[in-house]
């Protein structure tokens, strides 16, 4: 059996618009495995990115257990939770959020920035991580200066960096064309085959949820078995 | 840290927008240094003044004179070591707009008072056999381009009539803070024309030089003097140089007060200036801080990012209006040269106005700072820009 990587228990998520309390997520339960690829999907507002970014622990649940590479995040202080998120989470966003001051080689390299990596050890890896989304030939290009298939590559590049636990991307390719984003999905099947990553994908796009191995829906905040 | 590429090139990201802002800090900075150094300059007449001379005047105001009989009475007084006289003639040259201070003195004593006039010892020996020898401040003459034995016209004003005068020597400054801007003739060469034309007027002066033994005993020798001459016609008031040119900053100390004021409305400028491009940028910047948060870059990264480049820009904008106020303040210099016979940017105006550039900068990005901390990751990601 493989190791459970991703356990959320109980979880609920409501947020606050002045005294309304606006519930999310409701009693979520749910274990990904290592070397899945899931891909989570339901309608917009349904609450697959609010879903995601308590994975990412980039948000707190309101209630309830989250165990995320055998740390209970619900628990963790804002630094500890930022040096977890370092150690074991590469995000991918949709609009790619790449840093426009900054080359490709030094997008990817950003995240190693807070390793004490020394500058050639950092090179060989920004190097093997744009090599792997095959843009070896692209490392002193600005994002204004990239296709958004390409700034997404290298997005990607920046999330593989640091080699994480876990993979999570939300709508990965819902800024695309279909050609960018077959691509882009291939990118990440390889990922998962080849590297072994284990992936969490938010998609609206069926033909993106093919290349996961594992589907999950979410209706109004609750998971419905399929 | 490895994060200063970051700040150096968010810096330069609208590149317009900061070089208007540098611009805007250089030219604050520079109005601040211009400012302080007019107010230096104010009061650098007092403090050229020397510790161990007294100035006796009329102590109903300086327009009254007092009669040169007073100079053997002072004499007298215990701790004084000489007197001479000097009296404001107020005389005009050509037209009014060319100003400048000009005394009748006493030319066997004064300039033996004053060692700070540098003069040849032979301009010296003309002054002291021409009754109507005048000499003028290196920077006077150079004014008006005179040179020694030209022939000059003043029209008095306090003294009806054209007095002649020949220019027998141009004294310098020993000290970098002595006036170079005065010009001087005899007393006696103006007293002898009364004596004849209004003889009432004549034999009095204007105030009277008191050099003391032991600058100690400055006040005690003042009270002394005024004693003298209390409840006589013509009583006196003395005071030490310093404390006689105050009186003259503190005649102009409401404009003094109003450059003061202006000067701290300029930080307040430099504040508006830098905390305006700071907020805007920090605003534009949201998504770009959460992403890095993200990533696991913590609170203090973005505190140094924002703090780093408010206080570059406030770096830059301090430097170039140093460099500005330079040869900025050296233009002021020779348009006010009538008014400030000294006016050098003080090392410690430059100090003040680098500190005043660096604690703007900290302050200007306190805001940002805690804005940008505070927001969180998933509110910072939800808005697009
Ligand atoms: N920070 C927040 N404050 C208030 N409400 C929020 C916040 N974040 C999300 N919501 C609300 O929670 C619900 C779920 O949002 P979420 O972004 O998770 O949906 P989603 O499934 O990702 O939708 P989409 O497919 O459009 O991206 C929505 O109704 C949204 O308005
Ligand atoms: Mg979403």
């Amino acid at each position: 059996m493989a190791e459970p990587i991703v356990e959320l228990q109980s979880v609920y998520k409501s947020y606050y618009r002045g005294q309304l309390e606006i519930p999310v997520l409701y009693n979520i339960n749910l274990t990904f495995t290592e070397g899945q690829f899931v891909a989570l999907m339901g309608p917009s507002g349904s609450g697959k990115t609010t879903l995601l970014n308590l994975i990412a622990g980039i948000d707190r649940p309101s209630d309830g257990r989250l165990v995320v590479a055998g740390q209970d995040i619900s628990r963790l202080s804002e630094g500890d939770m930022a040096r977890w998120r370092a150690n074991h989470i590469g995000f991918i966003f949709q609009f790619y959020n790449l840093m426009p001051v900054l080359n490709a080689f030094e997008n990817v390299e950003l995240p190693l920035l807070l390793t004490r990596l020394s500058r050639s050890e950092r090179r060989r890896q920004v190097e093997t991580a744009l090599g792997i989304v095959g843009l070896g030939d692209r490392m002193g290009h600005y994002p204004n200066q990239l296709s958004g298939g390409q700034e997404q590559r290298v997005a990607i590049a920046r999330a593989i960096v640091t080699d994480p636990t876990l993979l999570l991307a939300d709508e990965p390719t819902g800024d695309l064309d279909r050609h960018s984003a077959d691509s882009i999905m291939d990118l990440l099947s390889r990922l998962n085959n080849e590297f072994g990553k284990t992936i969490i994908m938010v998609t609206h796009d069926p033909r993106a949820a093919e290349a996961a191995r594992t589907v999950q829906h979410l209706e109004k905040g609750e998971l419905v078995s399929s | 840290m490895r994060l200063l590429k970051i700040i150096y090139r968010n810096t330069l990201r609208h590149w317009l927008r900061t070089s208007l802002t540098v611009l805007g800090l250089a030219i604050a900075v520079v109005a601040f240094i211009v400012i302080r150094t007019t107010i230096d300059a104010w009061y650098a007449q007092s403090e050229a003044a020397s510790p161990d001379r007294l100035i006796t005047r009329h102590a109903v105001s300086l327009t009254f004179f007092l009669p040169l009989a007073y100079e053997n009475r002072i004499q007298d007084v215990e701790g004084v070591k000489a007197v001479s006289h000097a009296t404001w003639f107020g005389g005009v040259y050509v037209e009014p707009k060319n100003f400048f201070a000009n005394f009748a003195i006493d030319h066997t004593k004064y300039l033996d008072l004053y060692p700070e006039f540098v003069l040849e010892p032979a301009e010296r020996d003309a002054f002291m056999q021409e009754r109507n020898a005048a000499i003028v401040g290196r920077n006077l003459a150079d004014r008006f381009g005179w040179q020694v034995g030209d022939r000059i016209t003043l029209t008095g004003t306090i003294f009806p009539g054209d007095w002649e005068l020949v220019i027998r020597g141009i004294y310098t400054g020993a000290k970098e803070n002595t006036d170079e801007s005065t010009m001087m003739f005899r007393w006696d060469y103006i007293d002898e024309r009364l004596r004849r034309e209004v003889p009432a007027r004549a034999g009095y002066v204007g105030t009277f030089v008191v050099q003391v033994d032991d600058p100690q005993e400055a006040a005690v020798v003042s009270e002394k003097i005024d004693a003298l001459f209390q409840n006589s016609l013509a009583e006196t008031k003395t005071e030490t140089e310093e404390a006689f040119n105050l009186s003259f900053v503190a005649m102009a100390g409401s404009i003094v007060l109003g450059l003061k004021a202006i000067s701290i409305l300029v930080i307040g400028i430099f504040m508006l200036v830098l905390g305006n491009t700071m907020a805007m940028t920090a605003r534009e910047r949201v998504s770009e801080y959460a992403v890095m948060k993200t990533l696991g870059f913590r609170p203090l990264h973005i505190v140094g990012l924002i703090f780093g480049e408010s206080l570059f820009i406030a770096a830059l904008g301090g430097a170039l209006g140093i460099a500005l106020s330079f040869p900025l303040g050296g233009l002021v210099k020779t348009m006010l040269s009538n008014f400030f016979p000294v006016y050098t940017i003080a090392f410690w105006t430059v100090v003040f106005a680098g500190l005043i550039a660096f604690v703007v900068g900290l302050l200007a990005a306190v805001f940002p700072t805690v804005k940008a901390v505070r927001t969180s990751i998933v509110d910072g990601l939800r808005i697009i820009d």
